[in-house]
């Protein structure tokens, strides 16, 4: 699994994937909080910085995934790790933490933007709160990554697993939003159990919401699990 | 060391391997011969643990493949028949990727330094792999294989792509390799596995039609030998005249290449040459050859003649390969 770990995340600094990711990410967080935050009447308030954010993930997450699986399928590479003394979900959560670490530090890099607030800011910005917000995007940002890693696992096509998973990711969020103009009371409480941004509300009031944590844990879990299906139902075919 | 039952292989109602079983002994070069979509690449993968099989089992060591899958996958290097290279990498990365990736325990340079001299990839080792020629990254992809010095090492088509100096380099490794390790390989060229393996297996159509001693095919065809001579003069009387020759054992006219002269495969007692009374004979009778050559027996007839394919028997012959 480690030998897998460093390996991905060296793939993604010797293809121009990696820096490609580091730059989108860090333009749309870039310009997300300077409209949010930074515009004449704004204050140090980042809900709709956080909110917004979690748009940029549905582009930017499929990024960091796409190659994860379908290349490794399309070049045969994959033969080379399915033959080796490693075992599946090893293989599997290997190339998800390769994939989480990269979301996870380019993300700590982005939280520079965040200095100017604490410099120039004329109330003081609530740091708890702040905190209780980064914690749940890097939790948001886990459940997107493993979904991108399971549609990945799908396709030998990278154009494929990135547009499938922003498909999926987009829905994810957008249920959450639509989900109140559903008239079937039913319907409406079963998608907002599965709406990844309703769990996410909590954090934004400073708590530490355990439930979400299991939650959002929960599906990694799910979508890794189902990867290692993917595999398993391949080689039994 | 390796013990295969029963190996079945089916996709919906496609047999691709039906029942194969066949053990292969310590320190044994195997070598699994047959015609492309024969299975071969399939019964690898199933050996390898790539794919499952539908029934039948692979033991490796008395490892079960699917059951006690890491210890047996521990022992085992595997090129598949693309090698599994990632561009990106250098040679040197690749091989400490793969290093790590079988858990080696032995000393990391040196053990991969004597790899990459073995493969002789020491001289692009610190070269990007999407740069490299096929013949190179062939190479890599038998290095990959060696790494962790697994006892058993399975090689998918190894020459395939190489120029004919990589071939016979490939091929002297390969016999480097059996002397302390168990091989199997599968080719579609004979000369490979008569030139490199201690025995032979031969699969057609996913079922093993023949499983024997590399002299043992060898010999048992051995018996006759045969030539293919040109003749011009009408067939009928040709033919009479040769099968009136000492000696002949067969004679039948196989072809008509230009206007006037015909084929016929001749085949003679052993240790009888009867060329220079055929010429006698034939120059007797007004009739010229305009051209000999000798048929050896060699693995291709076997191989023919155990497919039982006469058809594409002459066509090969033609454009018989000397890989």
């Amino acid at each position: 699994m480690i030998a897998i770990f460093k390996r991905e995340m060296r793939a993604y600094f010797t293809s121009p994937l990696g820096y490609f990711f580091i730059a989108v990410f860090l333009i749309l967080n870039g310009a997300i909080f300077a409209f949010c935050t930074l515009q004449q009447g704004s204050d140090s308030n980042l809900s709709r910085y956080f909110t917004s954010i979690l748009f940029a993930f549905v582009i930017l997450i499929p990024l960091l995934t796409m190659r994860s699986f379908a290349e490794e399928r399309k070049a045969k590479t994959e033969q080379l790790l399915l033959t080796s003394p490693v075992t599946l979900p090893g293989m599997v959560c290997g190339k998800f933490f390769a994939s989480y670490a990269m979301f996870l530090m380019t993300l700590l890099v982005g939280l520079f933007d965040l200095y100017p607030l604490y410099k120039f800011s004329e109330d003081t910005p609530n740091t708890p709160r702040i905190i209780g917000y980064i914690i749940g995007i890097a939790l948001v940002g886990a459940a997107f990554v493993a979904v991108g890693i399971f549609i990945s696992s799908l396709t030998e096509n990278q154009l494929i697993a990135s547009l499938g998973t922003m498909a999926v990711l987009l829905l994810f969020l957008v249920t959450s939003f639509l989900n109140r103009y559903i008239p079937f009371p039913w319907l409406r409480s079963v998608l907002s159990w599965f709406s990844i941004y309703s769990r996410y509300g909590n954090f934004t009031y400073g708590y530490f919401d355990f439930a979400a944590i299991l939650y959002y844990a929960s599906i990694c879990f799910v979508f890794l699990f189902l990867t290692v299906r993917v595999y398993e139902k391949r080689r039994w075919s | 060391m390796i013990k295969i039952e029963h190996l079945v292989k089916r996709y919906g109602d496609k047999t691709v391997v039906n029942d194969i079983s066949f053990e292969v002994g310590d320190g044994e070069i195997v070598g699994f011969l047959g015609p492309n979509g024969a299975g071969k690449s399939t019964t690898m993968n199933m050996l390898t643990g790539y794919l499952s099989s539908t029934s039948g089992t692979v033991e490796i060591d008395g490892f079960d493949i699917l059951e006690n899958t890491l210890e047996a996958k521990k022992l085992i290097g595997y090129l598949p028949e693309q090698p599994p290279l990632y561009p990106e990498m250098t040679v040197e990365e690749y091989l400490n990727f793969v290093y790590d990736l079988k858990r080696c325990k032995l000393n990391r340079e040196k053990h991969l330094a004597e790899i990459a001299e073995v493969c002789k990839i020491d001289d692009v080792y610190k070269r990007v792999i999407g740069n490299l020629s096929k013949g190179y990254k062939q190479r890599v992809g038998i290095a990959q294989a060696l790494v962790s010095n697994p006892r058993v090492i399975i090689l998918d088509e190894p020459t395939v792509g190489l120029d004919p100096k990589q071939i016979v380099e490939i091929r002297n490794l390969i016999r480097t390799l059996g002397l302390d390790h168990t091989v199997i390989l599968s080719t579609h060229i004979l000369s490979e596995v008569q030139s490199v393996c201690d025995r032979i297996v031969i699969i057609n159509k996913g079922k093993i039609v023949a499983d024997k001693r590399t002299e043992e095919i060898a010999t048992a065809v051995e018996g006759n030998r045969r030539m293919s001579v040109r003749i011009c003069g009408p067939q009928k009387d040709v033919l009479t005249a040769i099968r009136s020759l000492d000696g002949v054992y067969a004679a039948e006219a196989v072809g008509q290449q230009d206007m006037d002269s015909i084929t016929y495969v001749i085949e003679t007692s052993e240790g009888l040459d009867i060329r220079k009374p055929l010429f006698h004979l034939m120059a007797s009778n007004g009739w010229p050859i305009i051209g000999i050559e000798a048929m050896g027996a060699n693995l291709e007839d076997v191989f023919l003649t155990l497919l039982g394919d006469t058809g594409s028997k002459k066509k090969k012959k033609s454009g018989k390969k000397e890989g």
